[in-house]
């Protein structure tokens, strides 16, 4: 029983991290009609950023006076920095692209995978950098006769605030309007007044936020490397895939069934539990092409 | 009687072209049979690499360039013919490298047949991500299941131990690296130019005619009725076997398969050569493979990060030359010649 | 002798009746126009029996069969063929190439891949005649996306035309095209398909062009049939004025188009 309870705390966990990962990356296509291969790499680097950040704040203050709470506000700023960064790319990179064929939105995003992937190995160079420190101090909860990290749970009701809050901004506010508005009719909106090149740029500095915010969470659980934004990009893949490209429901959706097939698959069938999770998101295209949540 | 005239006079223009691009084809063949007496053993490695992604590219833009589907998966394929010949090596003892294409191409057709009929259900990004997908059902395979595919160490496979031609041309011995490198260039050099002529054929084919037909606009195809979803499965078969086949001809060369070459980013290359090259060009994949295997190889030698400075090419390619190597170059000869 | 009957032909978009209960005959080696307002269903029912949509309810028999269910390319190999409101061509093929691909795909020539098209001297002999008779020879090897737009549409309807079909319809085939050029497209037009014998249901909205070329008409209106009958019985019927006139403006029946387009 209290292996259960465990297993399903892991993937809750493990829910909440693609969740924001997959989240920024259906926001992306669902405004822009763009899917942003280095999206998995912009999270990494999110990562890497919060775990250099946190690490340098730990190594140069006296470990007691920076203490926990401060750690904790370091971390976003991985997802600050991502967000940065994207408001840099849209403008300069995608902006020339989107009167030409989606071939060339996949290659440019191709590139930019390979320049961060490098990019990443230039700056933080080849070992893993890890926040571990926050999860360290946060201690641990017994749960039956275990102990389970303390923060592990912390990140689960970040995912779900990032959820509703990202629900809030979308359904309730008015530049959620201006967003939904693009997405659906793009010179329906330039036509009606709205700033469309504006409206692209936050709506993609957006996406990237939330894949650096992915990063920045999952650092102090499992240490940056390199090569965990190529592979979480396929996964977030398969969640879009499964709830729908470009829905938010989706997407929350989606991360709960990858991660709760990611938890059982490394129980139960460890050799095919990634191919069973690529073939879910086959059979969905094939029979549902929208996903359980996309609009056609 | 005027109907009549015309179709003499471009059969004859149409003659002129097609001499004319006879006569550069020998050109270039001759040089590049020759190149191996002039250069050092390493360059010969170097173009044959270049020559087996180049029957890659080709195939994969019979996809993305003639019927208009860019797939995000075609490592599969390349994975397929390479994996196929590890095993028909390691576990049946063969060392005919004949046999070894037979048995490849046997396997990527299976498997493209497979996913295409899956894959050409749909169009644009669906189709990238469904042929990504598929693609990472097979990298996860050979990833996992190590007792049979050495998981990462990948399977090794020794030039020494195959043999060409039937039987005619083997490595053992003294001096046998030296051999094989001059003899699989030439090799490679004949199942490239006959893959090339294959496909030229193909492309110039009323079937390669439909394939641009249902690229330009697949609805009238329909309305002459053409049947595009089974057109566009034979075109997918097509180019997975020459995908395929450049895997099984990689394998020899390389001397190990590992499950990198199933892995999307390796996809990924393929869809750099063929745009780097101009993919609405025949020739563009093929200049762009061998560029391709030149720069990453300049690039590897030169600077830790390689990947960097080929993801800045791949960038500003995109930005400032879409239409490739040979999409510009055309463009320049006959803005020069107007 | 009938070539097509439709019977009780339904096709509806949420609230729009589209095609509302059609049933036509068509015999065979008529030209028949059809006319109405905007929105009246013309196209919707050249589309449902060319398979573009699929029919709600109803039977469309073509020489008998009952095809209603057929897809698209069944359909075009029973001899159903169609031009294009909106012209649809093979952009990046050239002219010839547009032709030749359409006589390959009749003569289930498509998935030979061991020749080459140019070849094929029976084709290529077919398609510059083609060519020739919708007087496009000069422009055989320019790119579809290059012509002009009188040009094209004579393409649009020369790739119809090449599949020899028994039943060819023609959606607005001089529309977006100067008055000038619009009697000589029909000229062609009607001409190739009386020489050939074809059956032939053009939508149209110039009733000059109607009225001149027509063997009979019919009207519709809100998706149903509102007159049917020879371009003299027409011309005196004074619902069908009233409907066209009140659709189209006092012009309707003269320079509508030309008004319209200014």
């Amino acid at each position: 029983m209290t292996i259960f309870i465990i297993q399903i705390l892991n993937s809750l966990f493990y829910a909440a991290v693609l969740f924001l990962i997959a989240a920024g990356l259906s926001l992306i296509y669902g405004v822009m009609r763009i899917v942003n291969l280095a999206h998995g790499s912009l999270y990494a680097l999110g990562a890497y950023v919060s775990a250099w950040v946190v690490g340098g704040a730990v190594g140069h203050a006296m470990s007691g006076a920076l203490g926990l709470a401060g750690a904790l506000l370091l971390l976003p700023i991985g997802a600050v920095v991502i967000a940065a960064v994207g408001a840099l790319i849209e403008p300069t990179l995608l902006r020339p692209l989107y009167r030409r064929p989606e071939e060339y939105h996949l290659l440019i995003t191709f590139g930019l995978l390979m320049i961060l992937e490098d990019a990443m190995k230039l700056l933080f160079g080849g070992t893993p950098l890890s926040a571990g420190s926050i999860m360290d101090s946060m201690g641990s909860i017994p749960i039956g006769r275990l102990l389970y990290p303390t923060y592990n749970l912390v990140v689960v009701a970040i995912g779900l605030i990032a959820a509703l809050g990202l629900w809030w901004f979308i359904y309730r506010t008015r530049f959620g309007v201006i967003l939904r508005a693009t997405s659906q009719d793009r010179r329906m909106a330039a036509a009606l007044g709205l700033n469309v090149g504006r409206v692209y740029v936050q709506a993609f500095a957006i996406g990237c936020f939330m894949a650096g915010l992915g990063g920045a969470v999952v650092v102090p659980a499992q240490a940056a490397v390199l090569g965990m934004g190529v592979e979480a990009l396929v996964l977030a893949f398969v969640v879009v895939v499964i709830g729908g490209l470009g829905s938010l429901e989706g997407a929350l959706v989606g991360a709960l069934i990858v991660s709760l097939v990611r938890t059982a698959g490394i129980q139960f069938f460890p050799e095919i539990e990634l191919a069973v999770l690529y073939l879910i998101a086959t059979a969905v295209l094939l029979i549902r092409p929208t996903g359980l949540f996309g609009r056609a | 009687m005027t109907a009549m005239t015309t179709t003499t006079a471009t059969a004859d223009t149409g003659g002129a072209a097609f001499l004319r691009l006879l006569i550069a084809a020998t050109a270039i063949l001759v040089g590049l049979a020759l190149l191996p007496a002039v250069v050092d053993p390493y360059q010969t490695v170097l173009l044959t690499y270049g020559l087996v992604m180049a029957i890659a590219a080709l195939g994969f833009n019979l996809l993305l360039g003639y019927t208009g589907l860019l797939s995000f998966g075609h490592s599969a394929y390349f994975g397929t013919g390479a994996y196929t010949v590890a095993f028909i090596v390691r576990d049946l003892g063969a060392h005919s490298m004949e046999l070894c294409i037979l048995g490849g191409l046997a396997g990527t057709v299976l498997v493209s047949a497979l996913f295409g009929f899956v894959c050409v259900r749909h169009t644009r990004i669906f189709f990238g991500i469904l042929t990504l997908a598929l693609s990472q059902v097979l990298w996860s395979l050979a990833f996992k299941f190590f007792w049979v595919t050495g998981g990462t160490d990948g399977i090794r496979v020794a030039y020494a131990k195959l043999t060409l031609l039937g039987g005619l041309v083997d490595f053992a011995g003294p001096g046998s690296f030296q051999r094989f490198v001059f003899a699989y260039y030439y090799y490679v050099l004949a199942l490239f130019t006959l893959a090339t002529v294959v496909m030229w054929v193909i492309v110039h084919s009323p079937f390669g005619k439909a394939l641009q037909a249902i690229r330009d606009n697949e609805t009238r195809a329909s309305f002459v009725g053409i049947s595009v979803r089974r057109h566009r499965w034979i075109a997918f078969v097509i180019s997975g076997a020459f995908t395929g086949l450049a895997g099984i001809l990689w394998v020899p060369l390389n001397g190990l398969t590992t499950p990198d070459v199933l892995y999307w980013p390796f996809s990924g290359e393929i869809v750099f050569m063929s745009v780097l090259g101009g993919f609405r060009t025949f020739a563009g994949p093929i200049v762009g493979a061998v560029t391709f295997n030149y720069l990453k190889t300049a690039a590897v030698a030169s600077t830790e990060y390689w990947q960097l400075l080929l993801g800045v090419v791949l960038v500003t390619l995109v930005l400032l030359l879409p239409s490739g190597i040979v999409g510009t170059a055309m463009r320049l000869v006959s803005r020069w010649t107007r | 002798m009938s070539l097509l009957e439709t019977i009780h032909l339904k096709k509806y978009f949420g609230d729009t009746h589209a095609v509302d209960d059609v049933s036509l005959v068509i015999k065979e080696g008529e030209l028949v126009s059809l006319v109405g307002p905007n929105g009246a269903g013309k196209t919707s029912f050249c589309n449902v029996v060319s398979a573009y949509y699929t029919a709600d309810s109803g039977t469309i028999l073509f020489k008998g069969r009952d095809v209603t269910r057929d897809s698209v390319t069944a359909r075009v190999k029973a001899g159903i063929a169609r031009s294009f409101q909106l012209v649809n061509l093979f952009d990046d093929l050239t002219a010839f190439d547009n032709v030749a691909l359409a006589i390959f795909s009749r003569e289930g020539k498509t998935r030979s891949m061991a020749a080459l098209a140019r070849r094929d001297s029976a084709v290529t002999g077919e398609a510059d005649a083609v060519l020739g008779q919708f007087g496009l020879a000069g422009k055989r090897n320019e790119l579809a996306r290059s012509l002009a737009q009188g040009e094209r549409k004579l393409l649009d309807v020369a790739l119809a035309y090449a599949l020899r079909p028994k039943l060819l319809f023609l959606d607005e085939p001089t529309s977006g095209v100067s008055t000038r050029d619009k009697g000589q497209i029909m000229d062609t037009i009607a001409g190739v398909v009386r020489g050939e014998g074809i059956t032939a249901v053009v939508v149209e909205h110039d009733m000059d062009v109607v009225f001149t070329y027509s063997d009979r008409i019919v009207v519709m209106h809100q998706g149903a049939i509102l007159a049917k009958g020879t371009p003299d019985e027409i011309r005196t019927n004074e619902e069908v004025a009233m409907t066209l006139i009140g659709a189209a403006g006092p012009d309707a029946f003269t320079q509508r188009s030309d008004h319209a387009r200014g």
